[in-house]
């Protein structure tokens, strides 16, 4: 009988000190896979349009976004057409020195490998596509990625 | 009361205030990887730049105009069947392929089209040409261009199908898994080659 009075008596709680560490690990997990924003957007984020034949941008270091889009400030003007280039709303004859800019970044071998992303939202027009276009082909950026969600845009 | 002579440090909100960071991270995180058509602009061409003449058959015309409506081959079109319609086109086959360093590549052996002498002639031959208005939505641009490359993998897949027993999309999966195959790269070369992507943006239209 003494023996089992004794067990009863040590029945242990569920030892909860690992549980921190296991948070922890987690934490440090997210903390070192978080990519904060590393530019703020100027205009209101784009609705991307959808497609089904996508690839996916490799190599995040090769890769120069441009935004086109509303500017959030009134003072740019309303209308979808605002480029923006790093942190700043620009105009489309800004995007060769954004390109060259992009290129001091990286290692000469590397540059035939840089993509321009182009996150432009559904309402823009072509036209500013264009502009943009005949302007990264002037500075031999011929790599491009019209960015889009996965999905059908087809009713 | 022998608990009280020896307190230790209280641990136990510990876990909260890792958890409420880790909830902070793992709501700031984003994992998404960045996803979108790419497309590999021409190159200027010099100034004295002749364009080569092109038979008016070997040339698909995709006209979009300002309030995003179709125009393919002169015909308004519903963007639903813009995509059968650019595989008819591709897949004709009517006549000889181009003349590749001298070696002619010959009739298309492959296409399973209609092999109308007034379509085009050969998928390496084949040209789709989209010309929008300036004023056209980027949305409907998108989904015209995302059409007729649908059209294309397509074909690859059915052609990859017959030669290979696998969609072109897997074996093109299984070439970037395992990038120094030299085989699956030759049989990915082999089928872009058979249906290569001709899509020109024609100088578009003006706006005002």
């Amino acid at each position: 009988m003494s023996k089992f009075k004794k067990r009863k008596k040590g029945i242990p709680a569920v030892n909860t000190a690992a549980l921190p560490d296991i948070v922890f690990m987690l934490l440090f997990f997210f903390m070192v896979t978080t990519t904060m924003r590393e530019t703020s957007l100027q205009i209101d984020t784009p609705a991307l349009p959808s497609a089904t034949e996508v690839k996916k941008l490799e190599h995040k270091s090769l890769v120069s976004t441009i935004y086109i889009g509303k500017a959030k400030d009134e003072k740019y003007g309303v209308g979808y057409n605002k480029i923006q280039l790093n942190d700043k709303i620009a105009s489309s004859d800004q995007v060769p020195a954004f390109i060259i800019n992009a290129r001091t970044k990286v290692s000469d071998a590397e540059v035939p490998f840089m993509t321009t992303s182009i996150k432009a939202d559904k309402q823009s027009s072509v036209g500013t596509i264009i502009d943009i276009r005949l302007k990264l082909r002037d500075v031999n950026a011929l790599k491009v990625s019209y960015s889009t969600n996965t999905g059908s845009d087809i009713k | 009361m022998a608990r009280r002579e020896t307190p230790e440090i209280n641990a136990g909100s510990m876990a909260d205030i890792a958890f409420l960071l880790l909830i902070f991270f793992l709501v700031t995180t984003t994992m998404n990887v960045d996803s979108g058509i790419s497309k590999k602009l021409s190159e200027k061409p010099p100034a004295d730049y002749v364009p080569p003449v092109i038979k008016e058959k070997n040339i698909f015309e995709v006209n979009i105009n300002r309030n995003n409506e179709l125009l393919v081959e002169g015909e308004r079109m519903n963007v639903k069947e813009l995509k059968d319609a650019a595989v008819k086109f591709i897949d004709n086959g009517g006549g000889e392929g181009k003349i590749e360093d001298g070696v002619s590549t010959g009739p298309c052996d492959y296409c399973k089209g209609e092999r109308s002498i007034n379509s085009s002639d050969h998928p390496n031959k084949a040209i789709i040409s989209v010309q929008s208005d300036r004023g056209t939505d980027y949305g409907t641009y998108i989904i015209v261009q995302n059409e007729l490359l649908k059209a294309y993998t397509d074909l690859r897949n059915r052609l990859s199908q017959e030669r290979y027993r696998m969609s072109f999309t897997e074996l093109e999966k299984a070439y970037s898994d395992d990038k120094n195959n030299e085989e699956l790269k030759k049989k990915v070369e082999d089928i872009k080659l058979a249906y290569p992507q001709i899509i020109s943006d024609a100088e578009p239209t003006s706006a005002n």
